[in-house]
């Protein structure tokens, strides 16, 4: 263009003493000087260790505790198959950890999906109250939330072992002769897991909701749809990305709990945190452990991956 | 369409609507479901609560009430123990977290994209992208080696684990803050004559202070919550209020746990109705 | 060009990109223009233009890519903003929702340091000037918006810059207090004396106001010139539809002489208007007439100074003072005339009727199109 020369004169000389370019460069250098504290900490105790147990999943177990520094793809093999303890050439698929793996998706899948069909209309229900009363009801969801897990945890453990409240009443009234075996099952987990991740599920669901335009649903009405078609056709869609935020945030912590099986479900019904945590303590298998815990995390990608694709860019375009 | 849009149709829908108003907010059900899932929120702890009040050892069975088991928390010296320990991680992490993400949410907020935001995002919210177990092994696994290689073994290594985690935690509300700030208050500052400094002691840092005392609060209470990365992490000796719970849990249990849980959501009860208060009153 | 000190500011062949390769957005193409000492001058254009990018880049929130911007033959294009003895009145306040209205006043002060007493003294007398010394203490979410923006004005006169900017600071108030803070606006520009650099797209707002206009279309300055001025004799298509109303006509020009042209509208008529520099002397142009200089004709009895022209009414909207018809004229070619309501009994067509329209031979105005 005709101005190119005059720009490098100008800006050449200007009395600042800086280009764009320049500026642009040393803000960039700027923000990550300022970020940089933060990511190194992160670095040094939470993303850097992360790395240490890809290393560890390839050694040998040590007798008592750690590792030995030989390099054994063993503990990825022992992570899906076993050896016959007398043939080693007789391999068969590990069933015990097989059944720890299903019972872990299976669970966190029935626990979001539970959250969800509660958590849902009560988010709708919170969204749908008057904004005076609304941050009302919300701090109601969010009381449990900040409440320590563990103690929730050990409310519902109260109210179902064999000595519990729901028990004790039972007897009483004569309905049952001998208690009622809830404690230490799958379906306490899952009850478990459902009432202390539920407040994760509505609170996202509700962010996105209070969002929601209600002259489009008047809108949907004006266009001759049914109640059932407003939402599936207007409102769900609509709320979509806080569906799924709520469910990864859901999906997630499930998939690695640790104190709530461990409390309600017990020895024999683990999951994979359980289980983890087992192999770093009386199980003395730290690679095994190692392997077991990439596996849990690439797991966990996979669904931060499908979440990104789906509501990731929606979600980052505001910036 | 045409025929559903008759005038006979009409009436009768009309007719029916009559004794139930039709309100475009409401989905038939629910209310109700949304109310099971208020009282189910709140039903289990109730018990809870009551039993700590229990005269006799059973947490089922009603023997009177008496503060007994308060008295026996409050007398107990290991639970003082964990308790003081549970403070002074969580002061320290929270404080160190603070600090940490306000300068990060400093230097990724109110500026135009640049390379590497995203990885930034990333990295800051990895804690939460991480399920706890995981981090908590490979601390373990990471902090065994330093133990060895050092010798040292106090309580560092706790507040270090905490403070990573708590970073995303006080990150996000005062991030919130800072976009939900209108970028040109700075501009109007060095418009006025204010050099970027003090553009930012005198416009910036009073206006995201709300959100740095949020995220303050919120990492305090995420560290004084953690069990399963504080149960991997310490050392013999060094349990904390939460893991000191999850230990007697396993032994037979006695309403002092109640006692020491009702304590505790009281607590946090107290704590957050105040912070609604003072929150809702401004606005 | 030459700096003289008796402009205030200076513009020289500024330029302003965003963004780079394909994205790249040139908000400000190669332009000048002068801002005299003490007047009222309006950026006006439809949003997009470049008006604010300007405002900006004399702010100095923004870098020109090209070119050299002077304060009174000073450039000034590479100081930062808290350098430059130049306030702006932002589009949305951003009055400090921390301080009180007093504070929010006193900040400039404070920051370029001066004695205590000073600063409230003239705290004081910025109140008074905006009219507010009640609310001083209040804080700035207490008070409605017109407060809110005599506030942000008390605060960027306070240290009496050299120029004020005015980024559209009236868009956000409704009809009756924007009216009011015009006069308003006027007042303080004449009591204290500050070059007023006003940015707005509201041409009503930009003629009502200001000592002299620059239009601006795509980042380029089209016209500057004073309202009547820029009312009266648009330079192109562009200038005289943006403001105010317009008809369009296509003519030819039939002969040249001194400066005047001979046009034939292709509407039927000839008539005599001045031809600007910068247009062909003989081809098909373009003439632009206001509604409001055309009037009906009972008998075809048009005046000296008059063209008449054949029309048919097609359409009449009553707008309250005015009445608007709707004529088709002979060469199939719109055209609306505005007549005032004012009962003086002249001739008023019905709809559907044949008529003829006259122009005042004046108020056509050939365009460089």
């Amino acid at each position: 263009m005709a101005n190119t020369q005059m720009s490098q004169t100008t800006t050449g000389k200007s009395a600042g003493g800086f280009t764009e370019a320049e500026a642009e460069r040393r803000r960039v250098r700027v923000n990550w000087l300022l970020s940089l504290p933060a990511l190194v900490w992160l670095a040094f105790a939470a993303s850097g260790p992360l790395l240490i147990m890809v290393v560890y999943s390839f050694l040998t177990p040590g007798d008592y505790v750690g590792v030995v520094w030989d390099f054994s793809t063993d503990a990825w093999f022992q992570v899906l198959f076993t050896r016959d303890i007398f043939d080693e050439t007789i391999v068969t698929m590990a069933d015990a950890h097989l059944s720890i793996f299903w019972r872990s998706i299976s669970l966190s899948l029935m626990t979001t999906a539970t959250t969800l069909v509660f958590g849902f209309p009560t988010a709708y229900f919170i969204a749908t109250r008057s904004p005076r009363s609304r941050p009302m009801w919300l701090f109601l969801v969010t009381i449990p939330f900040w409440t320590n897990l563990l103690i929730r945890t050990f409310a519902i453990m109260e109210l179902i072992r064999n000595e519990g409240l729901i028990n004790t009443v039972l007897l009483k009234a004569g309905l049952i002769d001998t208690p009622i075996q809830m404690l230490f099952t799958d379906g306490a987990t899952l009850v478990g897991m459902t009432y202390v991740y539920l407040p994760l599920m509505v609170l996202p669901l509700y962010a996105s909701m209070e969002r929601l335009d209600f002259r489009l649903v008047e809108a949907g009405y004006d266009l001759y749809a049914s109640r059932l078609q407003v939402l599936r056709r207007v409102i769900l869609p609509l709320v979509k990305p806080g569906v799924i935020a709520g469910s990864i945030l859901v999906f997630i912590p499930s998939l690695g709990a640790y104190v709530t099986p461990r409390l309600l479900g017990g020895g024999r019904n683990m999951m994979m945190g359980n289980f983890i945590e087992m192999q770093f303590g009386a199980g003395r298998n730290w690679p095994l452990g190692a392997a077991l815990s990439i596996t849990l995390l690439f797991i966990v990608m996979i669904a931060l991956i499908f979440y990104v694709r789906n509501v990731g860019k929606e979600g980052s375009g505001h910036g | 369409m045409a025929d559903t849009l008759s005038d006979d149709v009409l009436r009768r829908a009309a007719e029916r609507a009559q004794s139930k108003r039709f309100d475009v907010r409401t989905m038939p059900g629910f209310t109700t479901i949304a109310v099971i899932c208020f009282i189910a929120l709140y039903a289990p702890l109730f018990p809870m609560a009551f039993y700590s009040f229990n005269a006799g050892d059973s947490i089922a069975v009603w023997q009177g009430f008496s503060w007994r088991w308060y008295v026996s928390a409050w007398s107990n010296d290991l639970v003082k123990d964990v308790t003081v320990r549970s403070l002074i991680v969580a002061a320290c992490a929270s404080g160190i977290a603070t600090v940490l993400a306000v300068l990060a949410a400093l230097g990724t907020t109110r500026t135009q994209p640049f390379r590497g935001q995203t990885l930034i995002y990333v990295l800051i919210n990895q804690p939460l992208m991480v399920p706890e177990i995981v981090t908590g092994v490979a601390l373990l696994v990471f902090f065994a080696m330093i133990k060895v290689a050092t010798g040292y073994t106090g309580l560092i290594y706790l507040i270090a684990a905490h403070a990573a985690f708590c970073i995303p935690f006080a990150y996000l509300p005062i991030r919130a803050r800072l976009e939900g700030m209108d970028k040109t208050l700075e501009a109007a500052a060095s418009d006025l004559y204010a050099t970027p400094i003090q553009a930012f002691r005198r416009i910036t840092l009073p206006l995201m202070t709300p959100g740095i005392v949020a995220g303050a609060m919120l990492a305090f209470v995420i560290s004084l919550d953690d069990v399963v990365i504080t149960e991997l992490v310490k050392a013999a000796g060094q349990d904390t209020l939460p893991t000191y719970m999850l230990g007697q849990l396993r032994r037979a249990i006695t309403p002092e746990i109640n006692a020491i849980s009702t304590a505790l959501l009281a607590i946090t009860v107290v704590l957050l109705t105040t912070i609604f208060f003072l929150t809702s009153k401004k606005e | 060009m030459k700096q003289s000190a008796e402009n205030a500011v200076e513009v020289v062949g500024v330029s302003k990109v965003f963004g780079q390769g394909a994205s790249e957005v040139r908000a400000l193409d190669d332009v000048s223009v002068s801002i005299r000492q003490n007047e009222f001058f309006t950026l006006l254009g439809p949003s997009g233009c470049g008006k604010t990018t300007l405002l900006r880049l004399l702010a100095g929130f923004e870098q020109p890519t090209a070119g050299q911007i002077f304060l009174s033959g000073i450039d000034i294009a590479g100081l930062p903003p808290n350098k430059r003895p130049i306030n702006t009145v932002f589009q949305n306040y951003a009055l400090f929702p921390h301080l009180t209205v007093g504070q929010n006043i006193a900040f400039g002060l404070e920051m370029l340091g001066r004695p205590k007493a000073e600063v409230s003294d003239t705290v004081e007398r910025m109140l008074r000037l905006v009219r507010m010394e009640a609310l001083r203490d209040r804080k700035t979410s207490q008070i409605s918006g017109g407060q809110q923006q005599r506030v942000a004005l008390a605060r960027a006169l306070a240290p009496q810059p050299k120029v004020l900017l005015l980024d559209e600071p009236l868009s956000a108030l409704d009809y009756k207090l924007r009216k009011e803070m015009q006069l308003e606006l006027k007042r303080l520009q004449h009591e204290t004396g500050i070059t007023f650099v006003f940015v707005t797209h509201d041409q009503e707002e930009a003629l009502t106001m200001s000592d002299r206009i620059a239009v601006m279309c795509d980042g380029n300055i089209l016209q500057v010139g004073g309202p009547r001025d820029i009312y009266d004799h648009p330079a192109d298509r562009f200038v005289a539809d943006f403001i105010g109303e317009s008809n369009f006509m296509n003519a030819r020009i039939e002969s040249v002489s001194d400066g005047r042209a001979t046009l034939s509208l292709t509407a039927g008529a000839t008539v005599q208007a001045i031809l600007p520099e910068g247009v062909a002397s003989s081809g098909d142009v373009t003439v632009v007439v206001r509604p409001e200089r055309a009037r009906f004709l009972k008998d075809g009895e048009a005046g000296a100074s008059e063209v008449s022209l054949p029309a048919t009414v097609e359409t009449i909207v009553y707008v309250g003072t005015d009445t608007h018809y709707h004529l088709k004229l002979s060469s199939d070619e719109a055209f609306i005339a505005r007549v005032q309501n004012d009962d003086r009994g002249g001739f008023l067509p019905a709809q559907g009727q044949a008529v003829q329209v006259a122009i005042a031979a004046s108020a056509v105005q050939v365009l460089k199109d």
